[in-house]
């Protein structure tokens, strides 16, 4: 279901520098899953776009949900000033997400191995990635790549899944980046399931198909409608996109998880 | 009873409001958010007569109040829009406007010729998209091409046709006129006024394109402005155009001289921006004891 709604602020707080956490009253919580984002409009009427941003986790009553994001610009500044009891505009929810059933099969039979990697502000959407892969009795590997030790999200991913940490500077975890920590601890791949940026992403399509494995990868782009109208977001398919007609498909709607073998990046 | 109808080229709408091109695709992404039925029209997503692919991206870039973009009229071309789409919109008690769009004047009499036999209320000629290299906006800059295919197309075109104007000219009342001139039923303005927003961290252009279209509340004053200026020059209807985000801004374009307005980026900000909008001007009409929404249509003087 898609709608812009009025949701209205639980709490919010910085996290770690330049990073918030938001939780909002909304009924869409109760239509969403994981993988998928919502628009979050600025209340600034010079900044009329919603800003794009991953959902990292539904409450347990499907009354709220969480959005974990990082001040990339004025507009996710606006954002960051929201208080407890504050109205926000928000459209939702957009996106496919991680669908389990196309992913592992009706009876989820492919959920073999399966490692969630998130990198930077891609870490978030594994939250709920996670929590609801252990709804269904899938054991999994988390692996979540910072740029140094400050950490967000660590404490909450543990409880789910088997949780490995990567950081560049290696003040944590591993030195390096999230298939570095598959390298060093000898974690088994079956399903990637992963966001994060593009270097990162680029990285695991290489590595799923020199391990012939299946990966599938959240993309991201400046956006407009967030609903498929516009064909602001595109990215490069491997196929004649159903949609389009050329190799163009919608990074909104028909994504933003996409196979990596399906998508050019 | 209030009369909220108006007519172009013989052609009746409900109501003045529409979809401004490309805004609104064919309208199956807002059917989840409104009842299509509603609207005066829906203004299609330009349409060429094979598949066009765009730009790369980044293709959309916001500004204060507004938005660049340079999709490059990616479009499934016009095989697929003949199969898909039009049956699509035929399930809804609204018009359809098929906006065309080409590289040369035989591409679009390529794409309008489809279309004739296809039960379409009207044609919207894209003559005015500031991001394709070829053909395009080349068409609505200079008086000369914009009568030559103005007039190219009516001798192929089986339905009304809506010349589309770009507002990146010296003088847009001129150009009105020369679509007049040759024949269009009617002129819609303005299309987006090519801008550029540069990255100064990354020392680089935000679109791919470097340049893209800007549309959005922040155009809207220049939008009236030419609307006025064209209702002033010329006889056949106008579809005024150009940051209508509401009502007032929809009731604005018609006391300067608009016959119907569509609106654009606004869809993308607020999806049930047209059915609001639509709501609204039956809300003034009724404030203002106004019986027919012709009475006010350039009430400005």
């Amino acid at each position: 279901m898609k709608k812009k709604v009025t949701a209205t602020v639980i709490s919010q707080k910085e996290i770690s520098p330049g990073i918030y956490d938001l939780w909002l009253k909304t009924e869409l919580a109760a239509y969403a899953h994981c993988g998928q984002f919502v628009g979050v409009y600025t209340g600034n009427d010079s900044r009329l776009l919603p800003r794009p941003i991953s959902i990292c986790e539904i409450s347990d009553d499907w009354s709220a949900m969480r959005l974990v994001y990082r001040i990339a610009g004025k507009g996710t500044a606006d954002i960051s000033h929201l208080k407890e009891g504050d109205s926000v505009k928000i459209l939702g929810v957009l996106g496919n997400g991680y669908e389990f059933i196309k992913i592992f099969g009706e009876d989820l039979s492919g959920a073999k191995d399966v490692v969630l990697m998130g990198g930077g502000i891609g870490i978030p959407p594994m939250l709920q990635t996670s929590k609801e892969l252990s709804a269904h009795g899938i054991q999994h590997t988390v692996i979540c790549g910072y740029r140094n030790a400050d950490l967000f999200l660590n404490q909450d991913l543990a409880k789910y899944g088997t949780l490995h940490i990567a950081t560049e500077d290696g003040s944590w975890g591993v030195k390096g980046n999230v298939l570095d920590v598959v390298a060093q601890k000898g974690i088994k791949t079956g399903v990637i399931l992963a966001c994060g940026p593009m270097p990162m992403l680029r990285a695991i399509k290489k590595y799923a198909e020199s391990s012939k494995i299946t990966a599938y990868i959240s993309l991201e782009e400046r956006m407009a409608c967030g609903v498929g109208a516009c064909l602001g977001c595109v990215c490069k398919t491997a196929n004649k996109d159903e949609h389009s007609n050329v190799n163009n498909a919608r990074i909104c709607t028909d994504g933003p998880v996409f196979k990596s073998s399906e998508v050019m990046i | 009873m209030m009369n909220t109808s108006v007519n172009i080229a013989g052609i009746e709408f409900k109501n003045p409001v529409m979809s401004a091109s490309g805004t609104f695709g064919s309208g199956v992404e807002y059917e989840e958010f409104f009842d299509l039925d509603l609207l005066g029209a829906v203004v299609t997503k330009g349409v060429s007569n094979i598949p066009w692919e765009g730009n790369p991206t980044p293709r959309i870039a916001e500004t204060y109040g507004g938005m660049l973009n340079a999709i490059g009229l990616q479009n499934p071309g016009i095989d697929v829009f003949i199969k898909r789409d039009i049956p699509f919109l035929k399930r809804f008690n609204t018009n359809i406007i098929v906006n065309v769009c080409g590289k040369s004047v035989d591409d679009y009499i390529d794409v309008v010729e489809r279309l004739s036999d296809e039960d379409v209320s009207m044609l919207e000629i894209n003559v005015s998209c500031p991001n394709v290299k070829e053909g395009a906006i080349a068409f609505g800059q200079d008086p000369k091409a914009l009568y030559n295919i103005t007039s190219e197309i009516k001798k192929h075109a089986k339905q009304p046709v809506i010349m589309k104007l770009s507002p990146n000219v010296t003088d847009i009342a001129l150009m009105a006129k020369t679509a007049e001139d040759a024949g269009a039923d009617a002129v819609s303005l303005i299309n987006t006024i090519t801008g550029m927003k540069i990255d100064i961290e990354r020392r680089s252009f935000v679109l791919a394109n470097k340049t893209g279209g800007l549309s959005g509340p922040a155009i809207k004053p220049v939008a009236v402005r030419m609307v006025y200026q064209c209702a002033k020059a010329v006889k056949i209807p106008i579809i005024g155009m150009g940051g209508i985000s509401n009502a007032e801004d929809a009731i604005e374009f018609l006391m300067a001289g608009a016959t119907a307005v569509a609106v654009g980026a606004m869809n993308f900000v607020n999806p049930t921006a047209m059915p609001e909008t639509i709501c609204g001007i039956e809300e003034f009409m009724e404030k203002h004891g106004i019986d027919d929404i012709n009475e006010i249509i350039g009430c400005v003087d």
